[in-house]
């Protein structure tokens, strides 16, 4: 009788929470937990929910697919997870319940892999189609014309009626034309192409290079004539598509260079050191994300000023304690320097790890613009590419403009004369020393979003900045932003043509005959500072 | 005068028998020859750990052959030639009676010839392109047929894929397994357009012109995936750029020879996820001796977070093995050592057993990993049992009749089956 009761309860019980919240069938994750824990089983498990007409079925899936659906070991309950700090708030899988917080080993996490990936964008995608943000429907459309079939093609004509935006709809006729392409008659088929055979998609592409060989003869003029024309544009998106890798590696190349073009342009210190004012930059970058883990968003903008004042401080003892005791003496400085960029280095190793560190990139910087399927520019590579333009205007600003530029520039030019006209020219020397180690280390906060943060990458930067400076005249700031994005562009036209390893060799013998004919670079100093 | 300091050091060490240099004289020394400072720091440093806590476990269970062993370290700073000269130094002045050491090519071709004018042993425990078998070298890594050659049949029986994508740096590893890999592929019929070869230089960066032509080798429809033998910190900026122009796992998966959990340890591995890597260990392979291994790494490193590859997995076997022959052979005489080592078996870290080969190469079993995000594999695919090391590929015209077996009378790591003679060394 007892027994009844509590098998009564428990049921009405059941029945309760599926009530309170609105929902059928959301009891089935906990219930198949212990198969998505199983690689063996987890296929199965996931083809039940699929099957299943619980009400939190989309959520399911997309934790599965983000990776934040987990299992509670102790109770084998299915929670979602978001990560606060080293610790995990968890939210019940079945009713969306706060659960507490779990440490990293309270809890495992729901392992897929990338066929059931392609699954599960592929459901996902199919009860997308109804979302009310547009975006959302974009996307799913866009999923389901990778591998159209049947059910998908009604699927999709059936919202097409209903469907108001107009960006959605567009994808939405593309669907019924290239069913077309697959199953329509001759005629529909010669219609078909001529409406959508200006679409530079790949499943486009590939559809019409299918129907290039077609036995009916109208089907295979009109799609060669297509195909055509889709070389042309394509060919075109392409060329420029090549001049914006090129301007954005010649970004990096300047953003690299700016503060070399101080220290070594202005100053003439040889500043072998100054790949590792880079990675002080970058360094700042990863230890603001890691003292501000909850804020990564905004990491970068803290981390900007904080890598500036880092490296400038740097640059500043640098310049106090080797560099003030060598001018005059390029090829110790030279040494010295080199000396210091080896000793920071191996400081990085010894102190942090000899392994790169992680800098996560934060959302706003990822993700593309699309103009057109074949091309797109990636969001971070414009952010990076205005980015140096602002620190080469702010600079130009600093020099040009402020008292302090204009004793930088006196010291530089006349040494003897700004000393005769007041300038003290000791403390002039250190600010403009650290002043350009403090754009490198800004550099490296933008660099640490491309590539590696770790104890070698200003080796890498080293030697490009000295080309893109000594390249574009040693002493102008505009030579230098000049000379980075024009080698940028030209490196990018070679790289297809011969390759990335020969791209770099030509490039190399290009400045190097360059540079016997006009030793002063691109934009060779003039008047009196020239006269050396 | 010599004679004289013998006498001296006799009649000192005779008075003061627990002095430290009577205990030093009653060592086995073990040579450890790995970067710990320059670019390759960034992965060596851990093998010297690796091979530090190894003895040090052994020095717990008692020695060998009665005696303590002592691990000397040297630092070969990423510099070629001067692997050579510490090899020297290791034999000639520390008298080790086996090293432990190297990883690039380049460094072990540097040591070769020191080793084997010398006649002493090293252990090399990383992956490399194979076309190599020395008398005095032992190789514990993969063979390309112990790792590039499986995963490229997982690929095509497994994910279906028809076009491929070879990318790799510049420099004789990828360039000779990439040239193992196209061999196979044209001989499994894969046609010569379906197939993209690019190298990039040492540390390449800018990855946006190569991305965009993968993109665009990939969007014929038929299924496509890169063989990555880039090499370390080129990776980082590699997969990047994938994430940059929107290239998925799921579209265009790469698989990787160069990417462990270490290389994963420093890096934000958001746009790596699902992408795959071939090994013959995974820190998250679950066995009980990895566990313990594991345990037992971490609390020599006193850090919970520090996690285990593949090249430490070669470390534990090629140590166990050494240990093994010796007190098999009864003296740690290389000569006696290296006879007596064929043959051993060791239990390796995955849970099966690898033996020491006839052509110095060591049996594993291959494994196929998907890259989670917390920087571990998830694996996927394994191979059924133990894969035996092909020191001269099958597939290279140049090499596909060689063998290598140094067990007497053959003794002969280059012997033409076709010609009948042992020519020369290695390539």
């Amino acid at each position: 009788m007892l027994l009844f009761t509590s098998l009564l309860f428990t049921g009405l019980y059941t029945g309760n929470t599926d009530a309170e919240n609105g929902g059928i069938g959301n009891d089935l994750i906990d219930q198949i937990a212990e198969e998505l824990q199983n690689r063996k089983t987890i296929a199965a498990a996931i083809d039940e929910i699929l099957a299943s007409k619980a009400e939190r079925k989309r959520e399911w899936l997309e934790a599965l697919l983000s990776g934040t659906l987990y299992f509670r070991k102790s109770d084998k309950k299915v929670v979602t997870v978001t990560k606060q700090g080293s610790s995990f708030e968890l939210t019940a899988a079945s009713d969306g319940s706060a659960q507490g917080t779990a440490g990293k080993r309270e809890i495992s996490k729901v392992k897929i892999n990338n066929s059931l990936r392609k699954k599960l964008r592929n459901a996902i995608a199919e009860m997308a189609l109804d979302d009310p943000d547009a975006k959302a429907r974009v996307v799913a459309v866009e999923q389901m014309l990778q591998s159209l079939d049947k059910s998908k093609l009604a699927a999709i004509t059936q919202r097409a009626s209903t469907e108001t935006d107009s960006s959605v709809k567009k994808l939405m006729l593309l669907a019924t034309h290239l069913n077309a392409l697959d199953n329509g008659t001759g005629p529909e088929k010669v219609a078909a192409i001529q409406i959508i055979g200006n679409n530079t998609r790949d499943i486009v592409v590939q559809r019409l290079t299918s129907l290039s060989s077609n036995e009916d003869p109208a089907v295979a003029t009109e799609a060669n004539a297509a195909l055509v024309e889709i070389q042309k544009r394509i060919s075109f998106y392409e060329k420029i598509e090549t001049v914006l890798f090129g301007l954005s590696l010649g970004s990096v190349l300047a953003m690299a260079a700016i503060g070399l073009a101080i220290t070594f342009g202005v100053m003439g210190v040889i500043n072998m050191a100054h790949g590792e004012m880079i990675m002080i930059g970058a360094y700042t970058t990863w230890a603001v994300q890691q003292a501000l883990p909850a804020f990564i968003e905004y990491s970068l903008i803290v981390a900007v000023p904080l890598a500036f004042i880092a490296a400038f401080l740097v640059g500043v003892l640098i310049e106090f304690l080797v560099i003030r005791h060598l001018y005059g003496r390029p090829l110790e400085t030279l040494l010295a320097t080199f000396g210091i960029s080896l000793i920071l280095q191996q400081s990085a190793r010894t102190f942090i790890s000899a392994q790169n560190v992680p800098v996560s990139n934060p959302s706003w910087l990822s993700g593309q613009w699309h103009f057109d399927p074949a091309l797109s520019v990636a969001i971070n590579r414009v952010v990076i590419f205005f980015f140096c333009l602002a620190v080469f205007a702010a600079l130009m600003w600093l020099l040009r403009r402020t008292f302090f530029g204009l004793k930088v520039r006196a010291v530089s030019q006349n040494r003897e004369m700004a000393r005769a006209m007041g300038a003290r020219s000791a403390r002039i020397d250190s600010m403009t020393f650290g002043l350009g180690a403090g754009i490198a280390g800004v550099a490296g906060v933008a660099l640490s979003q491309l590539t590696n943060v770790g104890p070698n990458m200003g080796q890498s930067y080293i030697v490009d900045s000295f080309m893109v400076v000594v390249f574009g005249g040693v002493g102008n700031l505009w030579g230098t932003l000049l000379a980075g994005l024009s080698l940028g562009v030209v490196n990018k036209f070679l790289e297809p043509w011969v390759g990335a390893v020969l791209a770099k060799i030509v490039v190399l013998v290009f400045i190097i005959v360059f540079i016997q004919k006009y030793p002063r670079g691109l934009f060779p100093q003039r008047g009196r500072a020239a006269g050396d | 005068m010599k004679l004289k300091n013998a006498i001296m050091g006799a009649v000192m060490a005779g008075f003061t028998v627990a002095t430290p240099l009577a205990i030093a004289e009653d060592t086995i020394k073990v040579g450890v020859l790995h970067s710990l400072s320059g670019t390759m720091a960034i992965s060596e440093t851990t093998l010297k750990d690796t091979m530090l806590m190894l003895i040090e476990q052994q020095n717990a269970k008692g020695g060998l052959l009665g005696k303590q062993l002592e691990a000397v370290v040297v630092d070969p700073a990423s510099d070629w030639p001067l692997f050579a000269e510490k090899a020297r130094e290791l034999i000639e002045v520390n008298s080790v009676d086996a090293v432990f050491g190297c990883w690039t090519s380049v460094s072990r071709k540097s040591v070769l010839p020191v080793f084997e004018e010398l006649n002493s042993l090293l252990f090399y425990p990383v992956q490399y392109e194979g076309e190599e078998s020395s008398k005095n070298v032992f190789y514990t890594g993969a063979a390309p047929n112990q790792q590039a050659i499986p995963a490229v049949i997982y690929l095509k029986e497994d994910i279906g894929v028809e076009r491929w994508i070879l990318a790799g740096t510049d420099y004789v590893y990828p360039r000779t397994t990439n040239k193992i890999l196209e061999a196979y592929l044209l001989d499994s019929g894969v046609a010569a357009e379906d197939i993209m070869i690019n190298y990039t230089p040492f540390g390449h960066s800018d990855w946006q012109s190569i991305v965009s032509d993968i993109k665009k080798f990939g969007s014929t429809g038929k299924k496509t995936a890169v063989v990555s033998t880039i090499n370390g910190d080129a990776n980082v900026p590699f997969y990047k750029e994938l994430g940059n122009q929107g290239v998925s796992a799921e579209d265009i998966p790469v698989v990787a020879f160069s990417v462990g959990e270490e290389e994963l340890s420093g890096i934000d591995t958001a746009p790596l996820v699902g992408h795959l890597a071939a090994w013959n260990y995974f820190m998250s392979v679950e066995s009980d001796v990895n566990d313990e291994f594991i345990g037992n790494w971490h609390k020599f490193t006193g850090d919970d977070g520090r996690v285990s590859n593949d090249p430490m997995e070669a470390h534990h076997i090629g140590f166990n093995m050494w240990v093994q022959a010796v007190e098999k052979a009864g003296t740690t005489d290389p000569d006696a050592v290296q006879e007596a080592i064929i043959g051993v078996t060791v239990p390796n870290l995955t849970g099966g057993v690898s033996a020491m080969l006839p052509n110095h190469h060591v049996t594993k079993p291959v494994l196929i990993g998907e890259i989670q995000d917390d920087g571990q594999f998830d694996v996927v695919w394994e191979t059924k049992g133990m894969v035996a090391g092909d020191a001269w590929s099958d597939f290279l015209p140049d090499s596909k009749d060689i063998i290598a077996d140094w067990r007497k009378p053959m003794s002969c790591g280059n012997y033409n089956v076709k010609t009948g003679v042992c020519s020369g060394q290695n390539l």
